[in-house]
This record gives structure tokens, C-alpha cells and sequence, in this order.
């Protein structure tokens, strides 16, 4: 499987959010800088989720300390995560 | 007579001077109960030169840490009740909290202290805590105007729990109301100096009387789990291998997770003992995950609203067989309590019939905080002339004399464990500038309970979920965040003009 860009995965997160905690919302309301932990959209459980999706589909590993705000709470900073993982 | 509960932990003190009383592993800390009995000790003096005494109420608002369990020993041993406030829950809610019940002083840790007086409107008188920053967190001491002191004998602790007209609701417990379910506990799992108790559940929430408690009471040692690991099932699992812990209780949603991404199988749990839940519905299929992970455990559901502390117990005996399905019952009543179920005409209903459970005893409330009109609903006279707290559960009595849990009599429902009232959803919602209408309903969901909430916008708002959550992040606990948001031109009313929560209930789907 080719390296996944920056881009690519920016679509897949955003896609994931919209689908599983957001449905019915306007796609362009959610920016890149949309607080998703602080901003009420995932809650503990829901990050947990998020994270497992994330693992299976880039066959990465988060740490425990990453499911937390300071690693997930913007789709900028969830897709710098993963590319960190990736080492990309 | 009754030990008062700072009396337990004294008792404790002196018999167990060098033991741990409380360990704090997500900052590396400890305290021994020596240490910790003249931490209180010194806080209780303050609070008393503040004038703090019997009947009055000390909030804490402080993170889970040794500095914050000191301060709420400090306040029993200063004859007053505390009232613990969620530190991560907006600021504003808990100074509605704090002036409900007319607090005389606030414990709270530093940094929030501004956000508090922001939330209050004025600043407050402030004493620095300075030996409270070598434990972990540094707390300070507000003083505030107070109220009166109560009229309830032995008064200990008021938790505030959500409540259906969007303002939370003060239960009142007594030394006696605690120390009745406290006794029952130390009978049943026979706690030695030895045992390490989690205490996962926040102090707000009435899981935290068994965590302190028991224990406190036993010369065995309180196990903190902070807010970040608490939630983070990744964390969870090595905590409770690498901190010992013996004793686990906190509700199924919590052991749910650590099934299902916990990693279970990676950690080496064989100082475990004794697994408890409590708060809602244990599904078989998860409860027969964790005894595949964590086999040979003494396993018990423990039930009760917050107003009665536990109130009914059943042991699961035994592996939960593969082809089980239903839920296991809540049991029967504990020593000091007495149940009954009522039928629709508050008669008591023949075993095996559907009703409401009614407790009375001696774990019971004294009463909601100043809300005589609480009261008068919450209370059923009995024919005997004594008071019974309507639970609004339905339930049923089984075979075996278990009650088994059917369902709610109303709006309330448990989402993560936590007691939520969809009405208390519907409030916050209705303080957006932009909502005209609102309505909240709750629907089996993959994750439990998922809540949907139905918003009509006033003429030119914008519909947008995104700002709707953060809304609803701003002004309520994340675990009262409604998962879906709808937006309707209008709501669905009933021939008599109120909300149709029948058919909105259809529109999620």
C-alpha cells in the first residue's frame, strides 16, 4: 500500500466524524480546526472509537497518553499524529 | 453508637499509623494514614477559625488527589458536610452548586479558583494551602458568606445529582445514612489492611462513598484513579496490575471499555479479588468477556440511587453462561434496609408483578437539599407511617426473591454510568439565544444509551450540530453532550399540545 498523504487521510478522518458523531451536519462546518474533544463532539468513548479506526485502517499503535486532547482534539492535529506514526 | 466516618478513618489512624492511606499513582504519591490524619487535621483547624462547624457545608472542587480526600476528611472532622463539585464540568454550573447549598467555604485547587469567582461574580477571600502542593495538587481555601447551619443531626455530605428541570438537585446524607450502607459492605467483603480499593468513581458520584469508606475504615489503602486514566481504558489495565489493587468497583460502561479495548490479556491482575459494579445494566455478554479475562472473581451488581446509597445487592455466582441474555437481578435489600414494590395504586404488588421498588431504611436520604417539594414526591407514606424513597425503577421480584430491574418511571436515564436527566438536556438547550424549541430523547445505541436531541432554530439561526455540541460542552458535563441533533421546523405535539416524545422518539430511526 502506497504511503497514505497528508490529504488523503484529512478525507478519511473527516469522513469518519461525519459519518459517526455528526450525521445530518453541513461537511462545510467542519474545519480543520474544529475543537472536536472541547468541543463537544467525541467524548471518552467516542475517541477511544476513533482511535481503533484508525489503528486498523494505518496499521498503527497509539499510545495511551495520545487519546487526548493535545493529540485529537482538531483533524489538523489527529492527521499530523498519524503522519508522525507513519513516518511521514 | 454509629462511628462517625472521619471517626473510622481515625480509628484507622491510630491502629495503622504507617500503612498507606491513600496512593496516588498518576503522580507518583502516597501518604501514610499518620500523615494524612494531620493533613486533615491541620485543614479542619482552618476551616474552624473560619467559623465552619456543625450543619454547615464546605465545598471541594479539586481534582482527584490526596490533597483533595485531606480535604474532605478536614471538613467531617470540622463537624461540617462536604460538597463535592466536578472540577471538569463547567465552572458555572458548580457555583450554582456551591450557592444552592450555601457553602461557608471552598476547597478548590488553584487554578480554578479564578474561573470560580468569575462563575461566582465577585472575588472571593483566599488562603493559600501551601503543604497541599507537595501531595500533588495545590489547593486554596475560599471563604464564603455561608448559610444556616443545617437542622440535621450528623450531617456529612450533600452530592448533587442531575436534575429534571435543568437545576441540579442536593441529596442529603447523614454519618448514619453512610455508615449503615459502610457496615453492610465491611460485613460482606470482609476488607483487611491489606486490600487496595480502586476509587475510580468521581467524588460526586455516590460510587465514591464504598471507595472512601470502606477502606478508610479498614487500615486498607484508597487507590486514586485520575480523571485522564479513568477514561482511558489503554491506561486502565496497567494501572490496576501495576498499583495492586484488590478490590475493583466502578460501573459497567468502565469495565466495558477495558473488555473491549483494554487489552486485558497483557496485564497480570492476580492481587484482584473482588470485582463490584454498580449504576446501571451490566449486558451478560460483556460481564462473560471480563470473567474470560479476569477469571474466579468474587463478582457482585450492587444497586441504588444516589438517595439511598446501595440499597439492594446480588452476588454472580459462577460463569455467566454463553447462552445468557438477560441481565442479572440487583438482588435483594442490604442489613438496615427494607424493600417494596408498588403497583399503580401504591399497593404493594404480590411477587413476580411489575411495580415501582420503594426503600426504606437505613441507607436512606434525609431529604433533597432545600426542596420540601422534592420531597413530598420522592417520599411514599406507607400505611405503617414509614417514609419510603420512591426509586422510579420498575421492577420485578423473581423465583429466587431478587428484584430484577425493568426499566424507568421516567425522563431519567444512565449514559456512561453517570444519572441524566433528559430534562436537565432540555434546559441547557433552551439557554441557547437561537433555540425556539427543543426536546431530548434517549435510544438504545451501539455504545448504551444514545441521546438525540430535536432543536428548532428561530428564524435565521443557523442548524448546525457542530454548534450545538459546543454549546452543550460549554454548559454540561461531556457525558449530557446529546450524540445526534435533529432539526424540525417544529416539534411534534400531542392533541393536548405537548411535545410528542412518541414520535420523535420514531424519527430516530
Amino acid at each position: 500500500m502506497p504511503p497514505a498523504s497528508a490529504d488523503e487521510i484529512r478525507g478519511t478522518v473527516r469522513e469518519y466524524l461525519l459519518t459517526e458523531f455528526l450525521p445530518g451536519e453541513d461537511p462545510a462546518a467542519l474545519t480543520d480546526q474544529t475543537p472536536l474533544i472541547t468541543g463537544g463532539i467525541l467524548d471518552s468513548i467516542a475517541s477511544v472509537k476513533l482511535v481503533s479506526h484508525l489503528e486498523e485502517l494505518y496499521g498503527v499503535r497509539f499510545d495511551a497518553h495520545e487519546v487526548s486532547v493535545d493529540y485529537l482534539d482538531t483533524i489538523d492535529l489527529v492527521v499530523d499524529t498519524i503522519q508522525r506514526k507513519l513516518g511521514g | 453508637m454509629t462511628l462517625a466516618l472521619h471517626e473510622r478513618f481515625a480509628r484507622s489512624a491510630s491502629a495503622h499509623p504507617d500503612r498507606i492511606a491513600v496512593a496516588d499513582p498518576a503522580r507518583g504519591s502516597s501518604i501514610r494514614y499518620a500523615e494524612l490524619d494531620r493533613f486533615a487535621d491541620r485543614l479542619a483547624g482552618r476551616l474552624a477559625r473560619l467559623g465552619v462547624g456543625a450543619g454547615e457545608r464546605v465545598g471541594v472542587v479539586a481534582p482527584k488527589s490526596i490533597p483533595a480526600v485531606g480535604a474532605i476528611l478536614a471538613t467531617l472532622k470540622a463537624g461540617a458536610a462536604y460538597v463535592p463539585v466536578d472540577a471538569t464540568a463547567p465552572a458555572r454550573r458548580g457555583t450554582e452548586i456551591l450557592t444552592d447549598c450555601g457553602v461557608r467555604a471552598v476547597v478548590a485547587e488553584r487554578s480554578l479558583a479564578p474561573a470560580l469567582e468569575e462563575a461566582w461574580g465577585r472575588e472571593l477571600p483566599l488562603q493559600p494551602l501551601g503543604e497541599s502542593a507537595d501531595l500533588g495538587v495545590e489547593l486554596v481555601l475560599l471563604e464564603c458568606e455561608g448559610g444556616d447551619p443545617a437542622p440535621v443531626e450528623g450531617l456529612a455530605y450533600i452530592l448533587y445529582t442531575s436534575g429534571s428541570t435543568g437545576k441540579p438537585k442536593g441529596v442529603v446524607h447523614t454519618h448514619a445514612s453512610a455508615a449503615c450502607f459502610v457496615d453492610w459492605c465491611v460485613d460482606t467483603f470482609q476488607p483487611r489492611p491489606d486490600d487496595r480499593f480502586s476509587s475510580h468513581a468521581p467524588f460526586h458520584f455516590d460510587l465514591s462513598i464504598l471507595d472512601l469508606y470502606v477502606p478508610l475504615s479498614s487500615g486498607a489503602s484508597v487507590v486514586l484513579v485520575g480523571e485522564e486514566e479513568g477514561k482511558n481504558p489503554l491506561k486502565l489495565a496497567p494501572l490496576i496490575a501495576g498499583s495492586g489493587i484488590t478490590v475493583w468497583y466502578s460501573t459497567p460502561s468502565v469495565l466495558r471499555l477495558l473488555v473491549e479495548h483494554g487489552g486485558l490479556e497483557r496485564h497480570d491482575v492476580a492481587d484482584l479479588r473482588l470485582v463490584l459494579f454498580a449504576g446501571e445494566v451490566f449486558q451478560p455478554s460483556h460481564l462473560r468477556r471480563l470473567q474470560e479475562a479476569w477469571p474466579g472473581r468474587d463478582t457482585w451488581n450492587l444497586y441504588g440511587p444516589t438517595e439511598t446509597n446501595v440499597c439492594t445487592a446480588y452476588e454472580v455466582v459462577g460463569g455467566v453462561p454463553p447462552d445468557r441474555a438477560d441481565p442479572y437481578p440487583i438482588g435483594k435489600a442490604i442489613t438496615g434496609d427494607a424493600t417494596l414494590v408498588l403497583g399503580a395504586d401504591d399497593r404493594p404488588v404480590a411477587a413476580g408483578n411489575e411495580g415501582e421498588l420503594v426503600v426504606h431504611g437505613g441507607t436512606v436520604m434525609v431529604g433533597y437539599w432545600n426542596r420540601p417539594d422534592l420531597d413530598a414526591r420522592a417520599f411514599h407514606a406507607g400505611a405503617d407511617a414509614r417514609r419510603w424513597y420512591r426509586t422510579g425503577d420498575v421492577v420485578r421480584e423473581d423465583d429466587a426473591g431478587d428484584y430484577v430491574f425493568l426499566g424507568r418511571r421516567d425522563r431519567m436515564i444512565k449514559r456512561r454510568g453517570y444519572r441524566v436527566e433528559l430534562g436537565e438536556i432540555e434546559a441547557a438547550l433552551y439557554r441557547h439565544p437561537g433555540v425556539r424549541e427543543a426536546a431530548v430523547v434517549a435510544a438504545p445505541g451501539a455504545d448504551g444509551v444514545r441521546v438525540d436531541a430535536y432543536v428548532c432554530v428561530r428564524n435565521g439561526e443557523p442548524a448546525s450540530t457542530i454548534a450545538m455540541k459546543r454549546f452543550c460542552a460549554e454548559n454540561l458535563p461531556l457525558y449530557m453532550v446529546p450524540d445526534r441533533f435533529q432539526f424540525l421546523d417544529d416539534l411534534p405535539k400531542t392533541s393536548t399540545d405537548k411535545i410528542d416524545y412518541v414520535r420523535l422518539a420514531a424519527l430516530g430511526g
